[in-house]
């Protein structure tokens, strides 16, 4: 007993010993009146494991690197200006954690692709409540792992594409989290290409734009619970295996080439709980392979599902089909997904043993769906009363539309999603 | 010229048909903005009634009005009144009852319904589809003196419009599938008055993000503030045209 006693008493010893360096970690303040009137300067003062806190007040002191792992909080959001010159806050290090500020105006030049904040090649960074104004890209990750971007409103307000940046942007990075940022007015709002094991969840991406998301060869990500209104052409994935979107709502993407979600080679994906809202195309499948889709709610679409030739082993069931235009469509004869006990609002069967599900298999895809697909300028006889009879007569006897894309279990009433 | 106008227009009064028209409208357009949830789902449903109905009702009911009227006309011929006031007074009247029965039935509840600038379309689509079908009408029935014939080709014509027409450019679309023939299907919608309004009314509405490719060519021809313009006239050509043939065969022809 009481040589376990020593041995701790030891063990303490030497913990001390090589710890003492952050024992003694400092808050160093910056601001007017303060032991240092420059971020820059306090942060050549300090050392790993200080915190610097930065009073509020205006700053402009071009690009800030910041090469140690240092706590950076603003107080009462002090304003870091770029003055449309600078990269702002360029990360160097790992486990630095930039807190509280307001970061605006930063350099737009697509040669170096300057960021209100920048990271670079760092691990276990956190960028928290942070708002970030009129920069070229808001926040910029490259070779990042185990970074936290949380609860920053990213904005700009660029009338371009070419002239903007993304709001959140990410590129061959791993284990991230972005959590509740608000991102408005970016060419993308979220972009991803080569990040992998991340989560993105209670994100708001509005009138970007371009994409609201958008991501390429990103696997093995979770998209939870956010939210994307009116950008330019919705959201686009591309290329990318193992995405799992769950409770995502996506609203209001009006135009030719805008989707709800355009999925383009993606597989294995899981999609559940997503509500598709008033979108010309509320999902766009492109040769996309074993993707579950089960209880989404697709509601007052142009297209609720565009389901191309080229996709194939997909299931798509328990879903609300409820107000679209046309539910689903498809561009070629075959049929290799299938259906499931969705409810399909222009159902007419009829249910006689009452167990919730029609007894007549249904067929959602229309004769019109069909010819506008081979045919674009067909849309113009829209609404007209010849389509109307030819659609009649070919869910009486189907002849042009394949014959297996078929919900053999269509449900007789909504999931209420 | 007022005078016969005012006989005319106590006289389609009196007939009531044109009031139970307008009653019918009014039942369609409550019932069916009352049914679906949204009022763009409605409009839609409004939409097809105007497109169908307004034409038929204004084309049969006119043709038939006319030959009925041939006693008062071959009266009135008699006393000494320009034979070109008679007519035009007999169209002014006709138009103006369809136009008040089409905007008392479906317009008001437009414009409770939607917003401004679709109901004042749909109106004036709708009031311009009435007016042209009158004048389609007067052209069927002084072309022949048999009511059956006369009548027939009023439904003929219907039928053309309504149906026939769009079947006919669907047919092209399959036929000319490999060519860009967005601008031909552009010119010939104009030729056909109720595709027309139908295009007008949809590029109103958010669907028109749905047309795609040639829903743009056609904002651009007929969409902007001048192919508005240029499309009302197309249509305002639709009603003096026909009218002015029928005129001009009234003038000379031997009653």
């Amino acid at each position: 007993m009481k040589c376990s006693i020593i041995k701790y008493c030891f063990l303490l010893f030497i913990t001390c010993l090589f710890t003492n360096e952050y024992g003694y970690a400092t808050t160093i303040y910056v601001g007017k009146n303060k032991a240092y009137a420059q971020i820059k300067k306090a942060l050549a003062a300090s050392k790993n494991g200080d915190t610097i806190m930065v009073t509020s007040g205006l700053y402009k002191e071009g690009n800030i690197i910041i090469d140690k792992s240092v706590v950076l909080l603003g107080e009462n959001y002090p304003i870091l200006d770029g003055e449309l010159k600078h990269e702002i806050l360029s990360i160097k290090s790992s486990n630095v954690s930039i807190n509280g500020f307001r970061i605006q105006n930063s350099g737009r030049t697509t040669m170096s692709d300057p960021g209100g904040i920048k990271i670079y090649d760092a691990k276990n960074v956190t960028i928290e409540k942070n708002i970030l104004i009129n920069n070229y890209f808001g926040i910029y990750l490259q070779y990042a792992v185990n970074c936290v971007i949380k609860n920053n409103v990213i904005s700009a307000s660029q009338k371009e594409e070419n002239r903007s940046g993304n709001g959140v942007h990410c590129w061959k990075s791993d284990s991230l989290q972005v959590i509740g940022n608000k991102i408005e007015g970016h060419r993308d709002g979220i972009y991803f290409e080569f990040v992998t094991h991340s989560v993105i969840w209670r994100n708001i991406a509005k009138y970007n734009l371009r994409y609201g998301l958008h991501f390429m060869f990103s696997h093995n990500n979770a998209y939870i619970t956010n939210y994307f209104k009116n950008n330019g052409a919705g959201v686009a994935v591309m290329f990318t295996k193992k995405v799992t979107m769950m409770n995502n709502t996506f609203e209001e993407n009006w135009g030719d080439a805008a989707y709800g979600v355009l999925f383009k080679e993606l597989s294995d994906c899981y999609l559940s709980g997503n509500r598709f809202i008033r979108n010309t195309t509320g999902i766009f499948l492109d040769g996309s392979n074993r993707i579950k889709a089960e209880r989404n709610l697709f509601l007052n679409n142009g297209w609720g599902m565009r389901l191309q030739a080229n996709c194939m082993d997909n299931l798509i069931a328990h879903n609300d089909f409820i107000g679209n235009t046309f539910d689903v469509t498809t561009n070629g004869s075959l049929t290799l997904n299938e259906f499931y006990q969705n409810y399909w609002d222009k159902y007419e069967g009829y249910d006689l043993d009452k167990d919730k599900v029609g007894d007549v298999p249904y067929h959602p895809l229309s004769l019109y769906a069909v010819i506008v697909e081979k045919n674009p300028p067909a849309m113009l006889l829209y609404r007209s009363f010849m389509i109307s009879l030819l659609d009649k007569s070919e869910k009486i006897l189907p002849s042009l539309t394949p014959e297996n894309f078929i919900d053999n279990k269509p449900r007789m009433s909504p999931y209420n999603l | 010229m007022i005078r016969i106008l005012k006989y005319v227009a106590l006289d389609i009064l009196k007939n009531k048909i044109i009031i139970a028209y307008a009653i019918m409208l009014a039942l369609f357009s409550w019932s069916s903005f009352g049914l679906e949830d949204n009022a763009s789902k409605g409009l839609l449903t409004v939409l097809n009634i105007v497109l169908l109905t307004v034409p038929l009702m204004s084309i049969l009911f006119a043709t038939i009005y006319i030959y009925n009227s041939g006693e008062f006309i071959e009266l009135l011929v008699s006393h000494p009144v320009k034979r070109s006031k008679i007519w035009k007074a007999l169209f002014t009247g006709l138009s103006v009852s369809m136009i008040a029965a089409y905007v008392i039935g479906a317009g008001i509840p437009l414009l409770i319904f939607t917003n401004w600038d679709i109901a004042l379309m749909m109106i004036a689509v709708g009031s311009l589809l009435s007016v042209i079908f009158v004048a389609l009408a007067f052209l069927s029935s002084i072309i022949t003196r048999d009511k059956a014939k006369g009548i027939g080709t009023s439904i003929m014509l219907w039928l053309y419009f309504a149906l026939l027409f769009d079947g006919l450019v669907l047919f092209l679309f399959f036929q000319f599938a490999d060519y860009p023939i967005e601008k031909v299907i552009v010119f010939l919608s104009a030729l056909s008055p109720i595709d027309l309004s139908r295009i007008l009314i949809l590029l109103r509405l958010d669907v028109s993000a749905m047309l795609g490719y040639t829903g743009a060519v056609f904002k651009n021809s007929f969409g902007s503030d001048w192919g508005l313009v240029v499309s009302f006239l197309l249509l305002s050509l639709w009603i003096l045209l026909p009218f002015y043939i029928s005129l001009r065969k009234f003038r000379k022809k031997d009653l």
